[in-house]
């Protein structure tokens, strides 16, 4: 019998099983950020056991509020700034280098198909999007990860997802992935892993595919894996050349990480994106969504462009090719918050920039910030915010406030109008 | 390991998430016991108030499905240790949820919904109360004058890490 791709990474890092359905994985690559490491590090700390499995394989960035905006935050950064000095980590990124840590280490190479990736933050299923294993998880599993290069899991079951047909016109992975867990529910993934199949999946950009696996979480997914592909090798190519011959036998390394085709899967579902529309969601729970066309009249007071879901070029070059030419209404607040300095730099030199400038947008440095309420665009009590970001909890950007999450077409043409509009008239 | 049982807080919701149960701007406290007075402070439930004596008292929370979904933050389960809420007695979990609270020596306790249906039923009860015997895997809820015992599933691995009192201790022996 076949593997899916979760089954043959978790085979090949398995280094204990003790319990049976507990699997013990050797783990590649270990992220941080400053709001969940901080209690990591005091905690080995406190134990005396202030040490790194490997300074090489931690990643480390200051990202959810930078610069900081108070003392708590100031410390919180400089916690882990004095942590990554202390222990040699050479790639941390502080204050001039710093972005959204879901767009800035897949924009450094540092996932590979096969990898086993962990992260204290719920959206690390973002970098399945190169054929890795993926998966959020929380401080103590960090802290366990830094001080070991291990992580325990249960063996998660696979969802595959075989999505078919030419994307329409303003529908975007955005749409696609708000469809998906339209449609299984926000625990519809619980303890499962989504395996993304189908020429749709196929045809998108790494930058989709991060956009697509980015939300797993929201469906209570594990990790979100795409296929590594002919796509996956381009994007990795500038970081593997020294690696490899050629592209083509890249390409036929990481082809091993492949679901194989008779691989068993808990649930098998279709999904058709043709008949596809912008999508909205309406709620205060990801899975309540809606084609835009069937929001009439729902205003907004702030729009905002960014995230690990929407911030990266492929974004902002949609934005403002909505926003070409265009004024925001006056009753809304428009935000752009880059999601690394590549990116923001990329988009001054196409003139991305300055066409959302012109729209009447604030441009701020990168940073997580306003997703989860934290800094640079919190909503006040009774605001609503149309957002292409990832999650519409009640309160998530700012106490009393409504965020309805959307594509960054949608967001921009919602931005012109005062209200969540359909983008397809703008394209 | 930890002490469970006591008074019980009903959250009677399906998809509790992490913001409701510890908001986001809390996030920048660097110890535990700085988020004691921020517990469930975003949860809107009729009857419910995050800083009521029903809250403030509880040793054990009963919700529905998928709690604890969102964000990973580690903080949700401290939130409740601090609070000395040590339980979380649902139909389901989110996964990260879940796992924090056992890297914990927490118990994430998952009954199926006609057990729960019947621990709700002593939800407008003053009294309602619950022990939980971990190496039996038994919880006995009383309220009411009525007495009744469930049993419960739990992952040998879960169940070790409640004993070892969490996952640092245990991982740093063994690996």
């Amino acid at each position: 019998m076949g593997k899916t791709t979760a089954e043959k990474i978790f085979e090949a890092h398995l280094v204990d099983e003790p319990f049976p359905g507990t699997k013990v994985l050797k783990l590649d690559v270990v992220l941080c950020h400053e709001i969940t490491t901080p209690i990591a590090i005091d905690d080995l700390i406190r134990r005396n056991k202030d040490r790194v499995f490997d300074p090489n394989r931690i990643k480390a960035v200051i990202d959810h509020v930078t610069p900081s905006k108070d003392t708590k935050t100031a410390t919180q950064a400089k916690i882990l700034r004095d942590w990554a000095r202390r222990h040699a980590i050479k790639d941390f990124f502080d204050i001039g280098a710093n972005g959204v840590c879901h767009a800035l280490f897949p924009e450094k190479g540092f996932i590979r198909p096969g990898n086993t990736v962990i992260m204290g933050d719920s959206h690390t299923c973002t970098h399945g999007a190169f054929g890795a294993f993926a998966a959020g998880i929380g401080t103590t599993d960090l802290e366990v990860g830094i001080l070991k290069g291990v992580c325990a899991f249960r063996q998660p079951k696979t969802i595959k997802f075989n999505v078919t047909g030419t994307l329409p016109k303003g529908v975007y992975a955005k749409d696609v992935i708000l469809h998906i867990i339209g449609k299984i529910g926000v625990n519809g993934a619980t303890d499962r892993v989504m395996e993304f199949h189908g020429d749709t999946i196929a045809a998108m950009t790494m930058e989709s595919r991060m956009t697509l696996c980015n939300m797993a979480i929201e469906a209570g997914g594990t990790s979100g894996i795409c296929q590594p592909d002919a796509t996956t090798v381009d994007f990795l190519w500038p970081f593997i050349q020294g690696e490899f011959a050629s592209k083509e036998a890249a390409l036929a390394e990481y082809s091993k990480w492949c679901a194989d085709a008779d691989a068993e899967y808990d649930q098998v579902i279709e999904i058709d994106v043709t008949a596809l529309q912008p999508i909205s969601t309406f709620g205060y729970k990801p899975d309540q969504v809606k084609f835009v066309t069937d929001m009439p009249e729902s205003p907004v007071d702030q729009v905002y462009l960014g995230s690990c879901t929407n911030g990266r070029l492929e974004d902002l070059r949609i934005a403002a090719q909505v926003l070409k030419g265009k004024k925001i209404a006056p009753n809304v607040r428009g935000i752009l918050s880059p999601a690394t300095p590549k990116i923001y730099k990329e988009a001054m030199q196409e003139g991305l920039i300055e066409i959302i400038m012109e729209a009447g947008f604030c441009i701020t440095n990168p940073t997580c910030g306003a997703c989860l309420g934290m800094s640079n665009g919190v909503l006040a009590e009774g605001e609503v915010c149309a957002s292409t970001t990832n999650r519409n909890f009640m309160g998530r950007m700012g106490k009393g406030g409504m965020v309805h999450l959307m594509s960054p077409a949608t967001a921009a043409a919602s931005a012109i109008e005062g209200k969540i509009a359909d983008p397809r008239k703008y394209l | 390991m930890k002490t469970f049982g006591g008074p019980v807080l009903f959250l009677d919701r399906s998809d509790i998430n992490t913001d409701e149960i510890i908001p986001a701007k809390y996030l920048n406290e660097i110890t535990k016991e700085d988020l004691k007075p921020f517990i469930l402070e975003d949860l809107k439930l009729p009857g419910f108030d995050p800083v009521g004596p029903k809250t403030r008292n509880s040793r054990v929370i009963v919700s529905r499905a998928n709690f604890g979904c969102g964000s990973s933050r580690e903080h949700a389960p401290w939130v409740f240790e601090v609070n000395d809420i040590t339980a979380v007695i649902a139909e389901s979990f989110a996964r990260i949820f879940r796992q924090n609270m056992f890297n914990c020596g927490m118990a994430a306790i998952e009954l199926p919904k006609a057990d729960l249906d019947q621990i709700f039923s002593h939800a407008a009860e003053d009294d309602a109360s619950m022990g939980i015997d971990m190496e039996a895997q038994t919880l006995t809820m009383n309220g009411g004058g009525k007495q009744k015992t469930f049993s419960f599933e739990i992952s040998p691995f879960d169940k070790a890490l409640v004993m070892a009192g969490g996952w640092v201790d245990y991982a740093d022996k063994k690996y």
